[in-house]
């Protein structure tokens, strides 16, 4: 079993293998000078490679690797809005890509910027919009259009696919919030009680929060965590609440940052790695001291895993650019804007750079593949 | 008539520098660009028939972001990237 990590940076991709995740090589760059928003490798055929790519200057694309990025092919249909529509919407980016359902292993979905949401039904080849989200009734009032607030633009992203059920669906919105399919994407409804906006008039509206990330735990579909732009919150979908389970967090470090992620088994266990929200929004490590912190209880309490990261550090790690293995011990990898990538195999009790001195990271995805 | 075609987009013309391309209007151009080119156009010119904001097309020597605009096999068509650096993701 070969462990792989796929990182996107805003200069190209690379590729981590390791056998004991103790040791690794590294390939790359492909795509030099392209922006890579996210690189996913399908869990179904452990085969399949697509990146949300584009340029300063060009339009968005994606590229699809059929041999786990020996050669590369452009999508046909890459995402786009419809053509003629009335809003005259044109696809910015291709933020987040999310691989489909396991029965229907040719489907992925991709999130955009503007905030829109597009599937494929051939393994990302060919991309139409989903018009139950891009033409829905209240589409201009939940997402940022035509005016985008958020900083480098809004952002659809943390497409989440219930296991059980393949026309359950989540996303997110930066900012609009979160919401919820249960027919494929048709309709849509607001999933944001409980989840605080704190630059706003209103703390608690319908939508308009913030969530950084969102994640549905595989093995209890009916609990969801995210990390908000105002706190840690974990729900469970039949309370159909969220609950601030970042105000256990150590309050000199406090809750904010960008990416969550989960234990492949156990529903209770998750990792954060926080940054500061005072003043005027580092966006680096709280008091300049990088770590990451575990729950292992969903959130009643918060352990530092630091040993290992430098003792000074601003770091900054974005949405996607946090993951987690399915190893025993569970590994967990970051990627910084600084261009360095840590890994733990030990569920994050100890960690080591396994590459450094790359362009700013977007996105870190961890797959394990069996050559 | 001749096309030039700028490093970024070479990718998808075999690296060459110059391609063949027919077409009306600069809209009909980029079409038969991207018949004979394909995917090319898409990266150049969004959904909506719009070129993107941070590419240019010079048509002998001026700069063009009207579509339809009209043209001869006798013009000299150039595409370029905008020196703008390119838009901060």
């Amino acid at each position: 079993m070969t462990t792989r990590v796929f990182v996107g940076t805003r200069k190209g991709a690379w590729i981590l293998s390791s056998d004991d995740r103790t040791s690794w090589t590294s390939e790359g760059p492909s795509f030099l000078g392209h922006i890579i928003w996210h690189a996913v490798l399908d869990p179904r055929d452990q085969r399949t490679l697509l990146l949300a790519a584009g340029t300063g200057h060009l339009g968005p694309t994606v590229f699809r690797s059929e041999d786990l990025g020996g050669s590369w092919k452009e999508a046909t249909r890459p995402p786009a809005f419809t053509t003629g529509e009335r809003l005259q919407r044109s696809l910015r980016s291709v933020f987040w890509l999310t691989p489909g359902h396991a029965d229907e292993p040719d489907v992925w979905y991709a999130g955009g910027s503007p905030q829109g949401l597009f599937r494929t039904d051939d393994g990302g080849d060919t991309w139409e919009p989903v018009s139950g989200w891009n033409d829905h009734p209240m589409w201009e009032t939940w997402c940022e259009w035509p005016e985008e607030n958020t900083p480098d633009g809004s952002m659809l992203h943390s497409i989440n696919v219930d296991p059980r059920d393949r026309a359950h669906l989540y996303l997110g919105l930066s900012a609009g919030g979160v919401f919820e399919s249960t027919d494929a994407g048709t309709d849509w409804q607001p999933l944001n009680a409980g989840s605080l906006v704190a630059f706003g008039p209103d703390l608690e509206p319908e939508f308009g929060q913030d969530p950084h990330c969102v994640r549905l735990h595989p093995r209890r579909p009916d609990r969801l965590y995210q990390q908000n732009h105002c706190g840690i919150y974990r729900m469970e979908r039949a309370d159909g609440r969220w609950v601030r389970i970042g105000d256990n967090m150590p309050r000199e470090v406090g809750d904010i940052g960008f990416p969550i992620e989960l234990h492949p088994r156990d529903p209770e266990t998750a990792w954060v790695f926080p940054m500061d929200g005072t003043d005027v929004w580092p966006r680096t490590s709280p008091d300049g001291r990088p770590a990451a912190y575990v729950t292992r209880d969903a959130g009643a309490s918060w352990t530092r895993c630091d040993v290992g990261l430098p003792e000074r550090g601003w770091l900054t790690v974005k949405r996607q650019a946090m993951t987690t293995d399915a190893g025993d011990p569970v590994g967990v990898y970051f990627g910084t804007t600084s261009g360095e990538v840590w890994a733990s195999a030990d569920e994050a009790a100890h960690w080591s750079p396994i590459l450094q001195h790359l362009p700013e990271i977007y996105s870190v995805e961890c797959a394990e593949t069996a050559d | 008539m001749k096309v030039r075609i700028p490093t970024p987009l070479r990718s998808y013309t075999d690296q060459r520098a110059e391609v063949d391309a027919e077409g009306a209007t600069l809209a009909d151009l980029l079409l038969d660009l991207d018949r004979r080119h394909p995917g090319i156009r898409f990266r150049m010119v969004d959904e909506q028939g719009h070129l993107r904001r941070h590419m240019k097309i010079f048509v002998n020597g001026e700069s063009e972001r009207d579509l339809a605009l009209a043209i001869t096999p006798a013009d000299e068509v150039i595409i370029m990237q905008a020196l703008s650096g390119g838009c901060r993701p």
